[in-house]
Order: C-alpha cells, then sequence, then structure tokens
C-alpha cells in the first residue's frame, strides 16, 4: 500500500472528517429540500386561478372606488367640503385600471432552473469551501499537534514528499466529494425545476455555462483546501489556519474597508479579498464609483471598474501559491520538535 | 565487531536574540555494536533526545558526522529507514484511532503486511484493548503501542526513548525481557531512559552524555570499574587483629576505614594485594569482597547532579566535559 492510499485511509477514518461531511450532506439536502416544497409548478389550473384572483381583485377595487366617488359627489351636493379626504374631483384620477392588478401577483413561487440554479451553484461553492478549508486544516494540523507527522517522518525520511502525498490525498478527496455532491446537487435541482418548477430554455449553452462555473467553483474549493493545508503546516496546529482566516477575513473585509472608505480611495473594493473570489465566480465583478456622480445634472452615471475571472485567477492563484510554497520551504528547513 | 551506529563530533546550536546561543550538543561522539542493547544515559536537558532526533532526520545539526548501519544519514535516511525503528521522547499518537488503526496506518506508510500488525500487538500485550481509542489508553498502554509502533518493521536498530515511563513493575519487567530477546535475535538495541538499574540490568554497553558531550562510555562493567575507586571490604579470622591490619595496610599506602568488625579499604587495584600483605603479617582473611558501585551513584558522581541538601539544582548545572578538573572517561572511536 502507497503513502498516497494510506493518506487517504488516515482522512476518511479521521472523526472531524466523517462529521463535516455528514453536516455538509445534511446542510445542502437541507436546502435542496426547502426549495423543493416551496416552489410550484405554474399549471394552467395555477394560472387561471391567479387570473381570476386578479380579476375578482380588480372588481373589487373597481366598485370601492365607485363608492368612493359616489360618496364623494353625495357630500359635495350637501356642500361639505371633500377634497381633503377624497382628493381633487372626488379622486376621479385615481380610478382603477386591470393592468394594475398583475395575475404574477398572485402566482406560487416557481424555481426557474436556467435563471436561478447560478444562485444555487454559489451557495453549493460556499457550503464545499467551508468544508474544504476545515478539512484541509485540519488533516495536517492535527497531524502536527499531535506528533504523528513525526511519527511518519520516522517512516518515511522524506519531508517535502510526505507533506507533498497529504496535500495530494486531500485534494484528490475534495475533488471527489466536490464532484459527486456537485452532481448531486445539479440534479436535485433539475428534478426540483422538473417537478416543481420549470426547465425551459435550458439549452446546450446554458449547461455549458453551468458547466464552466462549475469547473470553476471547484477551483475556487481547492485553492481554499490547500490554502488552509498550507496554513496549517505553517503554524503546526489547526488554528493557525482558522486564525488567519479570521485575521484575513477582519483585516480584508472590516479593516481595509474602513480604511478606504475613510480615505476616499476610489474603487477600494479592488483591495478585498472577497471582490476576487466573487469576480472568481460570476466571471465579473462590478465596482462602482458613486463619487464620480454628477447629481447636480439631475443624473448619476458613475464610473466603473471590472474586475475579471483572469484578474482573480492571478490574484488567488499568486497568494494560494505563495502560501504553499512558504509551507513546503519551512517543511525542508524547520526541526521537528 | 561492527558499528551500527557511529556518531562523531556532533554540534547543534540554538540561536536566541533573547536568550543567546545555546550548545545542545558539543562535539557529542557515540558508538554502539551491532546486537548490543546500548543504555544512553544523561541528566534532563543534556542532549539525548536531540541526539536522537538529529540521528533520524528531524533535526538539522550545525556539524559532525553520523551513519546508521555503514550509511551517512541524514543522507541515507531513506535508504535505512526501513531498519530503523524508534520512539522518540513520549509516546504521540492521534487520540481518535484504535491502536490497530494507528499500525495499520504506518505499516501502510512502510509498505509493510498487515499480519505483522497482530504479530507486534501480541508481543506487547496490546492485542485484546487493540480496537480501543488511544486516548482511553494509560501512559503505560501508551508506551506499549509506541515500542509496537517500533518494532512493526522489525528493524536492525531499534531506538527507544524511555521506554519504560509510565510502565507497571511487571511491564518493566517484560520490557527488559523484550529488550534481551530482541537483542539475542540479533536486533541492536538504544534505550535511553533515567532508571539507571534497568539500564544496569539490561545493558551491554552505555554512553552518558552531559550539556552535550559525551561523559563516559563502554560496556557497563568498564565504566563502573572506572569508578568503583578500588574499594574493598576485609573481614578477618580474628576480629582483634583488625587494629594491627589497618597499620599494616595504611603503611603499604591503602586508604583504611575502620569498622567494628571489618575493615573497608579504598585505591586497592588488586585485592589480592590485600591478601597477600595481610597474610605475610600473619592476618588471616575470612572475607575479601570488592565494593561495586551502581551505575546510579557513577552517573550522578560523572554528571555532578546528585543532591545536594539545601541546594536546588538547574537543568543545566551538570558536568562539562573539558572544564578544568574534568574529563572524559577513556578514548576509542570518535573521541
Amino acid at each position: 500500500m502507497s503513502l498516497y492510499v494510506t493518506e487517504l485511509r488516515r482522512l476518511a477514518k479521521r472523526r472531524i472528517t466523517r462529521l463535516l461531511l455528514v453536516l455538509l450532506v445534511l446542510g445542502l439536502a437541507g436546502i435542496a429540500t426547502a426549495f423543493a416544497f416551496s416552489s410550484h409548478t405554474l399549471s394552467p389550473a395555477v394560472v387561471a386561478e391567479a387570473q381570476a384572483k386578479s380579476d375578482a381583485d380588480y372588481q373589487r377595487e373597481l366598485k370601492n372606488w365607485e363608492r368612493s366617488v359616489a360618496e364623494c359627489d353625495t357630500a359635495t351636493a350637501r356642500g361639505e367640503k371633500t377634497e381633503d379626504r377624497y382628493g381633487p374631483d372626488c379622486g376621479r384620477q385615481w380610478q382603477p385600471q386591470p393592468e394594475m392588478f398583475d395575475p404574477k401577483w398572485n402566482l406560487p413561487y416557481q424555481f426557474d432552473f436556467r435563471g436561478e440554479f447560478g444562485n444555487f451553484m454559489a451557495v453549493f461553492a460556499g457550503a464545499v469551501a467551508l468544508f474544504a478549508f476545515l478539512v484541509g486544516a485540519s488533516f495536517v494540523g492535527a497531524e502536527w499537534s499531535t506528533g504523528g507527522m513525526m511519527n511518519l517522518l520516522l517512516w518515511r525520511p522524506k519531508r517535502l514528499a510526505v507533506l507533498g502525498t497529504k496535500l495530494a490525498a486531500v485534494l484528490t478527496a475534495l475533488l471527489g466529494v466536490s464532484v459527486v455532491l456537485g452532481a448531486l446537487w445539479t440534479l436535485a435541482f433539475w428534478l426540483i425545476g422538473t417537478y416543481r418548477g420549470s426547465t425551459a430554455k435550458v439549452t446546450s449553452g446554458v449547461w455549458q455555462s453551468t458547466a464552466i462555473s462549475g469547473v470553476r467553483a471547484l477551483a475556487l474549493v481547492l485553492a481554499v483546501g490547500a490554502v488552509a493545508f498550507a496554513l496549517a503546516s505553517l503554524g503546526r496546529h489547526t488554528a493557525m489556519a482558522l486564525g488567519a482566516a479570521v485575521g484575513v477575513g477582519v483585516i480584508s473585509e472590516i479593516g481595509i474597508r474602513m480604511a478606504v472608505q475613510m480615505a476616499g480611495v476610489r474603487f477600494g473594493e479592488r483591495w478585498m479579498l472577497s471582490t476576487y473570489a466573487l469576480a472568481w465566480f460570476q466571471k465579473q465583478w462590478k465596482l462602482l464609483d458613486y463619487k464620480s456622480c454628477e447629481v447636480s445634472q439631475g443624473q448619476c452615471s458613475p464610473k466603473e471598474m471590472l474586475i475579471t475571472w483572469q484578474d482573480s485567477a492571478l490574484v488567488l492563484g499568486l497568494g494560494s501559491a505563495l502560501v504553499l510554497v512558504a509551507a513546503f520551504w519551512t517543511m525542508r528547513r524547520r526541526d521537528i520538535s | 565487531m561492527s558499528a551500527v551506529l557511529e556518531i562523531e563530533g556532533l554540534r547543534k546550536t540554538y540561536r536566541s536574540r533573547r536568550r543567546g546561543v545555546r550548545h545542545a550538543l558539543d562535539g557529542f561522539d557515540m558508538r554502539v555494536e551491532a546486537g548490543q542493547v546500548h543504555g544512553f544515559l544523561g541528566p534532563n536537558g543534556s542532549g539525548k533526545t536531540t541526539t536522537l532526533r538529529t540521528l533520524l532526520g528531524l533535526i538539522r545539526p550545525n556539524g559532525g558526522r553520523m551513519a546508521i548501519l555503514g550509511h551517512e544519514v541524514p543522507q541515507a535516511l531513506p535508504v535505512v529507514a526501513a531498519q530503523v525503528g524508534a520512539i522518540v521522547e513520549s509516546p504521540q499518537f492521534f487520540p481518535h484511532f484504535s491502536a490497530r488503526d494507528t499500525l495499520d496506518l504506518l505499516a501502510g506508510a512502510g509498505q509493510l503486511p498487515r499480519q505483522r500488525v497482530d504479530e507486534v500487538l501480541e508481543l506487547v500485550g496490546l492485542r485484546d484493548r487493540a480496537g480501543e481509542r488511544v486516548k482511553t489508553y494509560s501512559l503505560g498502554m501508551k508506551q506499549r503501542l509506541a515500542v509496537a509502533s517500533a518494532l512493526l518493521k522489525n528493524p536492525k536498530l531499534l531506538i527507544l526513548d524511555e521506554p519504560a515511563n509510565g510502565l507497571d513493575p511487571g511491564g518493566i519487567r517484560e520490557m527488559r525481557t523484550l529488550m534481551r530477546d530482541l537483542a539475542a535475535a540479533d536486533m541492536t538495541v538504544v534505550l535511553s531512559s533515567h532508571i539507571l538499574g534497568e539500564i544496569q540490568l539490561i545493558c551491554d554497553s552505555v554512553t552518558i552524555i552531559s550539556l552535550g558531550r559525551r561523559v563516559a562510555f563502554g560496556p557497563v562493567e568498564q565504566v563502573l570499574a572506572a569508578h568503583s575507586q578500588g574499594a574493598v571490604r576485609v573481614c578477618l579470622e580474628a576480629v582483634t587483629d583488625l587494629p594491627q591490619a589497618a597499620d599494616v595496610l595504611t603503611r603499604a599506602g591503602i586508604r583504611v576505614a575502620a569498622e567494628p568488625d571489618h575493615l573497608m579499604l579504598a585505591g586497592v587495584d588488586k585485592p589480592a594485594t590485600v591478601s597477600r600483605l595481610l597474610a605475610e603479617q600473619g592476618l588471616y582473611v575470612s572475607e575479601l569482597a570488592p565494593v561495586a558501585v551502581d551505575l546510579e551513584s557513577v552517573f550522578l558522581e560523572l554528571t555532578a547532579t546528585a543532591p545536594v541538601p539545601g541546594q536546588h539544582r538547574q537543568v543545566d548545572q551538570s558536568t562539562k566535559v573539558g572544564e578544568p578538573g574534568i574529563g572524559g572517561t577513556g578514548g576509542g572511536w570518535g573521541a
């Protein structure tokens, strides 16, 4: 049995891996189930019912309006002042119109696969990325803190090969989990669309776009797992990765945000990691500079800055590579005690 | 006899801006012959664990030479690792895995057959508790598991750091027997321990380290003999002859301490000399016994770590070879 297979077995045997996987599956299943129940197919009968309700609403409001105008006319005939209560001309100008009662408002929620699955993919990617972070960090962090890494190095005194094999094992597992759960997630929402929603206009182009988004989400999950692994290895403890994540979150998303706002930096969001994560997943992300608005002319057309997925690939890729190189360099040099 | 382990002039220095420079190993030498059980002794902080970690590639040395089974390490560690079983310091295992899982994964990493796991579990007495999580184990059971993990490879060189730590008396005796059996089966064992009575019973040879340098080495009996100071207990057939005997021996240059029923002599190279000197004066010896020193007293003497009433010895207060008035024992390889 090779070290790679052994590390896969070790990962699968770990309690935290199993627990997190169960929580991930339960969470995703819960979301899918909730949407399955909240979505309803818009059958002709449901549409007709909504139309009938709209018509009834229109008729009711029309009668109310007619009654109001009649009361106003009567009061005016008695010489009473009616303008404050009924408006000018007894509110005749406010006669309800049929188009004001759109039947859509009476329709139940219907899941539209073509229009909405992208958002659900983002939810999926976020959940799996969190799973990847915790599994990646704890896999190597616990090995360091319990002495398992030292034991292993007594058996395989090739430090870089050992760390590399562990990383390969955890990335393989994350890839497998992401692909399997991603396929089930897509299938679940396809079934929701088919039986309790709409799968209209889902062309091969839509599938292609979905697949490309899936690949980008997968890359994000693997990058998060690898960075968490590298951070935990650098600090020889799972807490190091968690601490770094909190630190980056606080510095990047709160500290820098406040600093750029106070300094009046234009397009300040370009200095935040979350911007690049969003651009990576959404293909591009538009930043707006509201300071450039010409409000005095009654119109606001703020300047724009586009962050593309290629920009994100550069920033996130370089950042991930830097942390990984640091982890491997430290592994090669450090004294293990 | 061929050397299984050779260390020559090993140095490891830690530098810290706040604490300055500390030489954990300062030109340390060691040699272990094949098939021996070798004791590796030293006070706390003397460099034992640093030596073992450096030897096993966990710490980078600043200088010196090391070889295991004739291969220079750490360069050749990937080649010899399969023939070296080791536990370093306290046993550390993933607490939520069972003993069997732990050994199974190590066997997988070392590409060993799984049946070997059962063999070593039987050997260390954990067969019936192998399915329980390590976190439920006592220190002694963890120690047994650590020894099992070291034995898994059926190594030619077994390095055990404090293997008897936490073991019950029966376990200590079992460990002693196991060490002897392993040595009889041509395995070389290096034992680091503070239980000096055990070391004296088990080991063929010892190396004593203090502040990063070797202060004594060689076969156990030689190290003991070198520090016995020639003490001899003498009884005569007639107790009334003791004063005369003391006078004869003192005149011969032997240090004598008179006791009510015997004499204690010091500085005696050959006990037979005593017998001859007394016989020439018509004094007949009924008992002539060289007084054996034990390893503990030799250790305390060599490392200067014997407790002194009213003083609190600090960790780094022990003998340093090369300081005025202090010298190592003997020469030999690497000295």
